[in-house]
């Protein structure tokens, strides 16, 4: 909110100072005015626009013949091309959703310790001079584009699998890859919000720990750690919905084939998720009306719903720890 | 950090622990410390990694002509010019329309808004907005701009989508920059007899150009990095057409193109064409970075 608030005060009714203030009115700045107005609404239409889009779209997936919401939740066969008649044509979206979470559990596993460790060292131990290159450094690995990371995981990381554990356990395209390719891009996210929290972790209870005659390591992990819990969490919760939003990686290095059977949670074969499903989609030649065009809005809401849910959960949390000193 | 206080020698000891304490105490404190800057260095070691792979795997297939010849099918003949060409007009594209309505709604929420429901309303959906995950963009993109607005697959539909992902990029950064700006100034174009929207446009604002700018810059680095949401919207690999200043036509980009490469079975397009054009990515994204860079550091004033 703004401190500096250039609002006039109520003009006064009369004396020196009335004259002055009741110039001729300005058209053109109430025009003006609204015209910022607008610029700041933007952000607005476009999340009406997102929630109107995904919803109204989705809507029309439900209504086609033969699809209904319960399918779609809870159907295990996602083939949603050709003839709805057809033994082999199912809307289930678990198959994509069991990819996704096997995908995300895999990157929160590896970004997790990682970005923690990262925190605890560049808020606990690291020297300004260390902190100040390293931070850069972390936040160029952020800013990479993830096509550039699918390439990686495609080309270094899945060979270098095959070559730990052959070719034959490790087929090209596998879910284990990309797992491992989305936790380096989430450390970041983790390591720099859970930093943050650290920091703001105050002085006095680091001295308190000290004086009790702890060390670096009992202070790291058993003062600060703890008091910048729920503010780590946040930092875990979000690096979840980008793991869960991530498209490239896991549609250059996952592969483009749903899991067969679900639950399934072998990261060595080939799996399919949502966000892998809606670029294979998209580029093929279906038509608006299509089961196919009206399946990407539907797993784009479900995409949508859960990175809303996961991050109005971390929101909820990061205040509460904001509220904590 | 005052070190004569009572609690700083405490903490100068304990920071000690591993020069002082017994041999178990030290091992441990050591034990730590390597742990938490080996994982430290772990993943810059990955971003270490990742660049030198990619420059070894593209850096011999570079020249001029992979600049400037459009996509073939063989891979010793093929070039980046439609992503080259695509990339840059939508860096123009999405430059001229996030910069004012950046800077509008930032001049709003800074300068105008009432602390109002309306106001935070507006706040929290910004903040929201960058959790979206990028390719949700895309879809609406492909809805509204693609198919209800009539625009097609075309160039100003993928710009429009970009410019809406980044947008809340460009307002954080223009408000940080417009909170910069002193108080005084204001009051002293106020007291001379300014309107407030005179005092916006003719000092507050200019005084921020610079940190707007470098959020600008930086924003625009993140939509030209972007593949999912133009992907979704309908970029294509590869583009015949010689005008890519027109809007209305299809449209592909760098990200698209090495999309495009990897996605090829052949192991040349796979490895070296996609890593060289890998490279002209980064090396477009080194040279805004430090742009922004430069101009935070030299046309930024402090008061």
């Amino acid at each position: 909110m703004s401190t500096t608030s250039i609002r006039p005060s109520a003009p006064p009714a009369d004396g020196p100072g009335a004259a002055l203030t009741r110039g001729r009115p300005r058209h053109g700045e109430t025009v003006v005015r609204g015209l910022l107005f607008a610029c700041a609404a933007v952000s607005v239409l476009t999340t009406l626009a997102i929630v109107f889009v995904l919803f109204q779209e989705a809507a029309a997936f439900f209504r086609l013949p033969g699809i209904s919401v319960a399918d779609f939740l809870f159907g295990t066969t996602w083939q949603p091309f050709g003839d709805p008649d057809s033994d082999s044509f199912g809307v289930g979206v678990l198959p994509l959703l069991n990819a996704t979470l096997m995908i995300t559990v895999i990157a929160i596993l590896v970004a997790t310790p990682l970005g923690l460790a990262t925190a605890i060292y560049l808020s606990e131990y690291a020297r300004p001079g260390v902190r100040r290159t390293i931070k850069p450094v972390l936040e160029l690995l952020a800013g990479m584009p993830t096509v550039v990371l699918g390439y990686f995981a495609l080309t270094f990381v899945t060979p270098l699998l095959r070559s730990l554990f052959g070719t034959s356990a490790v087929p090209i395209f596998n879910g284990l890859s990309a797992g491992l390719v989305v936790g380096v891009l989430i450390v970041p996210t983790i390591a720099s919000i859970s930093e943050d929290a650290m920091s703001a972790v105050p002085r006095e209870l680091r001295d308190g720990g000290y004086g009790l005659g702890a060390s670096r390591r009992h202070v790291a992990l058993r003062v600060v750690f703890p008091a910048a819990l729920s503010g780590i969490m946040a930092a875990v919760l979000l690096g979840f919905g980008r793991a869960i939003g991530e498209t490239l990686i896991v549609s250059l290095a996952a592969g483009n084939l749903p899991i067969r059977e679900v639950p399934a949670a072998d990261p060595l074969q080939q799996v399919q998720t949502m966000t892998a499903y809606i670029v294979q989609a998209v580029g093929g030649e279906s038509s608006r009306g299509s089961v196919t065009f009206q399946s990407i809005f539907a797993v784009g809401a479900l995409l949508f719903l859960l990175t809303f849910v996961i991050n109005l959960v971390a929101m909820r949390v990061v205040r509460r720890y904001r509220e904590e000193y | 950090m005052v070190l004569t206080s009572p609690a700083a020698v405490i903490r100068r000891h304990a920071e000690d622990t591993r020069l002082t304490g017994s041999p178990q105490q030290r091992a441990r404190e050591g034990g730590t410390r390597f742990v938490l800057l080996g994982a430290t260095a772990l993943s810059l070691l990955v971003l270490v990694v990742l660049i030198v792979d990619i420059v070894v795997d593209g850096a011999g297939r570079l020249s001029l002509d992979f600049l400037t010849t459009y996509a073939s099918r063989r891979p010793e003949d093929t070039g980046i010019l439609a992503g080259l060409t695509g990339t840059l007009s939508l860096m123009v594209l999405v430059a001229v329309m996030t910069f004012p309505v950046g800077v509008g709604a930032a001049v709003y929420l800074e300068e105008f808004a009432p602390k109002n429901r309306l106001t935070s309303l507006l706040e929290t959906n910004i903040n929201n907005l960058a959790g979206v995950p990028s390719i949700i963009y895309g879809l609406m993109g492909l809805s509204i701009f693609v198919v209800t607005f009539g625009l097609g697959r075309s160039l100003i539909a993928g710009a429009l989508t970009l410019t809406l992902l980044v947008l809340p990029v460009v307002i954080v950064a223009a408000r940080e920059a417009l909170r910069a700006v002193p108080r005084e100034i204001r009051s002293g174009a106020l007291a001379l007899g300014a309107t407030p929207i005179q005092t916006a446009f003719r000092q507050t604002i200019p005084a921020a150009v610079p940190g707007t700018m470098t959020g600008t810059i930086l924003a625009l680095s993140r939509a030209i990095g972007e593949t999912a949401p133009i992907l979704v919207v309908g970029a294509v690999t590869r583009r015949a057409t010689n005008e890519p200043w027109n809007v209305s036509e299809a449209f592909s980009a760098i990200p698209i193109q090495i999309f495009g490469f990897v996605k090829q079975p052949q192991e040349e397009f796979q490895i070296e064409v996609a890593s060289a054009a890998i490279i002209v990515l980064m090396v477009l994204l080194l040279i805004m970075n430090s742009a922004a860079i430069i101009i935070r550091h030299r046309y930024t004033r402090t008061y």
